[in-house]
């Protein structure tokens, strides 16, 4: 036994509203540079639809995770190392641009200079790629909320095999949103088609990271990863993926995109896993038995032979505590509710999703009939084959007894609490019916619909002793002219290059983080260039920069329009 | 004149190109890459980018036969002057036409793509130049000199390359560069001018082939204390501030 820490997440789906908060605050701390226009570390999908970027889960086109050769031994779907090497000069299985979308500005100089005229003046949209003006064509999230379904959803990857079952006319469609992420992945491929060897698994908390030190944009990695969550900055040549917000992680607040997120719908917590088993775990036979074969890797942490192990390998106590107290445990393993993502990449992904009921329940209430009845509910899980087989598809390459008994459990959960809200006398055979006794479903609803911020998020902050090894804790004189310095990025050997010009990840150190979250007070942040710092901020009070200055406040303005008038 | 040339130069531009990398990779380690722009278009890059280092891998290798394998050398093994010319050109010849038509789609591609010519720097410009016009001078060298003996026959084997090794002994004869055609003159200078402007350009990533691929593990560790060659955090560990052990 190898007893590793891994930081996880899972996304209850049932409450994703598709507003997209996550994607557009992760964007603001992390990928609002140039060369990263059209990069979203988090991006929320209508399913069924495309994704991002189009049509990314078909892997006999894009070739990524990995695929057992007829040996059964695992291997990397793109090819072996000497493939890769052969290919470097070019790789045939990169998404081009248009895969993404051409990212775009608009000539807002148009408005603000245009003479009076009898015709409003229009803000052309501008590329951001040639500066020529473009005819806007596809985006991030073109077929958000089914938009163009019939066109767009029907090439949806995930709809084969069950495509003649599903009619896409808006009054029968069924659909639901898809927030992602990286998955930091037990066994990472990009990792392992990077032929430099810049991605890397941390040791202490598993969180996939690219050096960008060690990086030099052969691209191979973006292949690798069959849910195309690393992106490649064409500004820089280097590739950029989403970090966990690891500096934020480090001292024990959520990520962006989980402290944002307004259906409070993520989960993290850590999963502790045994990390011998994983190879063969990802090398099981057979598709359907990878989601059992990833549960059978992580470790009870509740064993006493597993926190023997654990110390021993130098896990820290107080962080196998956290993995006792973890939700995604809690959701993974006690309660079962949660399932991988696209088990059959064989990457052993480490974000996971609670399948929404929704679908089943909409269809239900439609007919008139009691949506909050077990017996409907489990009846209709029954007849709804297309919202299931759908959902397999997504989370149990194609296996649709776990995601039946999952949805079982969530509709159990349903009708059970609704006796209970109503005053009536809980029946005990509905959780009895999933399996699960009456205080196993109260808990269970507790943490899915109730749990706190630090029940949600449960993060053990990494330790002082290694404190010297955060990124947040620059031992030089932090922060001087950081943002005079971000206006001229340009270095003398393409963007970025050179000493300097690499902007630093946090820029706020351990000490204030920890004093900024455990205050009771409002604490300002952000900068004096009006750039507010999302990376930093924690949800108190707002930061510097962050909305305009008030009237009154900026100087020189009274006097302009007293004289003015 | 010669002895600058062919003696004087030589060294600066070597100099300049083990310092320049030095400190490159001091300076700029994460400037250090491909500079891919295979994300704004791929179809011709898919021909034009393997045609050309392929060809120009061949290209290398041709030079390291010709330049450091002594002509006293194939003479011991029984190759005769005609078979080494025969197997030189049969193998430098294809080698050199894959590099110039993939520089040439290379070329056209940058310059027509819209993204891919904005993406390129007046660096890259001067670069392009230098190594596109040492290119054309030594197929020009190879093809007249050796194929059509334009301007009589000029065995480089006597000349070019016994100068080539002296530069390693620190004993160049600048008379050999000196008689040599006006053609492999002009490709030593500005070779020479290529590797000392190496360092500075996107080239540098010759040396980060990654050969290592080969044989690492596929998945790589790393603790959240370990930056090889630095100390931790985002920045360089400045003097004076090195931690504790």
């Amino acid at each position: 036994m190898r007893p590793m820490a891994q930081m996880a997440m899972v996304m209850n789906l049932d409450k994703c509203i598709g507003c997209h908060t996550c994607s557009v605050t992760c964007k603001q701390a992390w990928t609002n540079r140039s060369g990263m226009e059209y990069v979203w570390f988090n991006n929320v999908e209508t399913r069924p639809g495309l994704g991002y970027p189009r049509g990314y889960q078909d892997q006999e086109k894009w070739k990524g995770g990995w695929t057992l050769t007829k040996g059964g031994r695992l291997t990397l779907r793109a090819g072996g190392r000497l493939n890769k090497l052969l290919n470097i000069f070019s790789n045939p299985r990169m998404p081009a641009m248009s895969d993404y979308y051409e990212p775009w500005t608009y000539d807002y100089e148009t408005l603000l200079t245009a003479p009076a005229q009898q015709n409003f003046p229009v803000a052309r949209p501008h590329s951001l790629i040639s500066g020529k003006p473009v005819n806007i064509e596809w985006s991030a999230n073109w077929d958000d909320d089914l938009g163009g379904s019939l066109e767009h959803a029907a090439k949806d990857p995930m709809l084969k095999g069950i495509e003649d079952k599903v009619t896409f006319e808006f009054d029968q469609t069924f659909m639901f949103y898809l927030p992602r992420i990286c998955e930091h992945c037990l066994n990472p491929s990009c990792a392992a088609s990077c032929p430099s060897g810049a991605i890397y698994k941390r040791e202490e908390d598993g969180i996939v990271l690219v050096d960008q030190d060690r990086c030099r944009g052969w691209r191979m990695c973006v292949t690798g990863c069959p849910y195309k969550k690393v992106y490649f900055n064409h500004k820089t040549g280097k590739a950029e993926k989403c970090t966990f917000c690891y500096p934020r992680i480090e001292v024990g607040i959520p990520t962006v995109c989980a402290e944002t997120c307004v259906g409070r719908l993520r989960y993290i917590g850590l999963m502790l896993y045994d990390a011998d088993k994983v190879l063969e775990a990802a090398s099981v036979e057979d598709d359907h038995d990878l989601y059992e074969a990833q549960r059978s890797v992580f470790l009870d942490p509740f064993d006493p032979e597993v926190q023997r192990e654990a110390e021993r390998a130098g896990i820290p106590g107080d962080w196998v505590a956290a993995a006792q107290r973890s939700p995604v445990n809690a959701l993974i393993n006690t309660y079962k509710v949660a399932l991988p993502l696209h088990p059959e990449y064989r990457t052993m992904p480490m974000v996971w999703y609670i399948p929404p009921l929704s679908p089943v329940v909409d269809v239900v209430k439609d007919t008139g009939h009691d949506a909050e009845d077990s017996d409907n509910l489990f009846g209709a899980i029954d007849a709804l084959r297309i919202p299931v087989e759908y959902l397999a598809n997504l989370f149990t390459a194609g296996d649709t007894g776990p995601v039946d008994a999952v949805l079982r459990k969530l509709a159990a959960m349903r009708s059970y609490m609704r006796d209970i809200n109503l005053g009536r006398d809980p029946q005990a055979h509905i959780p009895a019916a999933v399996g699960m006794t009456e205080e196993e479903m109260y808990d269970m609803f507790r943490l899915l619909a109730l749990a706190k911020y630090d029940e949600r998020y449960v993060i053990p902050t990494a330790h002082a002793e290694q404190a010297h090894g955060l990124e947040e804790l620059a031992t030089d004189c932090p922060v001087t002219g950081y943002d005079d310095e971000l206006l001229d990025i340009s270095g003398p050997f393409g963007e970025g290059s050179g000493r300097g010009n690499a902007t630093p990840v946090a820029i706020e150190n351990f000490h204030m983080l920890q004093q900024r979250q455990t205050s009771e007070t409002l604490v300002g942040g952000g900068s004096s260039a009006g750039r507010v710092n999302l990376l930093n901020w924690d949800g108190k009070g707002a930061p510097d920069g962050m909305f305009p200055t008030s009237r009154a406040d900026r100087p020189g303005e009274d006097e302009a329009e007293e004289s003015g008038s | 004149m010669s002895t600058f040339l062919w003696v004087i130069y030589p060294y600066i531009c070597l100099a300049v190109f083990v310092v320049g990398h030095v400190w490159r990779y001091r300076y700029d380690k994460f400037g250090w890459t491909t500079r891919s722009s295979q994300l704004y278009e791929s179809r011709l890059l898919r021909i034009g980018s393997p045609l050309f280092h392929f060809g120009m891998l061949g290209v290398v290798g041709g030079h390291v036969l010709g330049l450091l394998f002594p002509q006293d050398w194939t003479d011991a093994v029984g190759l005769s002057h005609e078979a080494y010319h025969v197997i030189a050109l049969a193998g430098g010849i294809p080698a050199g036409i894959a590099a110039v038509v993939g520089l040439a789609i290379l070329v056209y591609r940058r310059r027509t793509v819209g993204p891919v010519f904005s993406a390129t720097t007046v660096n890259d410009k001067v670069m392009y130049a230098v190594l596109g016009t040492v290119i054309v001078l030594g197929m020009w060298n190879t093809v007249a000199g050796s194929l059509f003996t334009i301007g009589g026959e000029y065995n480089y084997r006597d000349g070019v390359s016994p100068w080539f090794r002296q530069i390693f002994w620190f004993q160049p004869d600048a008379s050999l560069m000196a008689a040599a055609p006006v053609g492999f003159r002009l490709h030593a200078f500005l070779a020479f001018t290529l590797i000392a402007m190496w360092p500075f350009t996107r080239l540098v990533h010759v040396f980060s082939a990654p050969l290592g691929y080969l044989t690492r593990p596929w998945i790589v560790y790393r603790s959240r204390d370990e930056r090889p060659g630095r100390g931790t955090g985002t920045r360089a560990q400045k003097r004076g501030w090195e931690k504790v052990q």
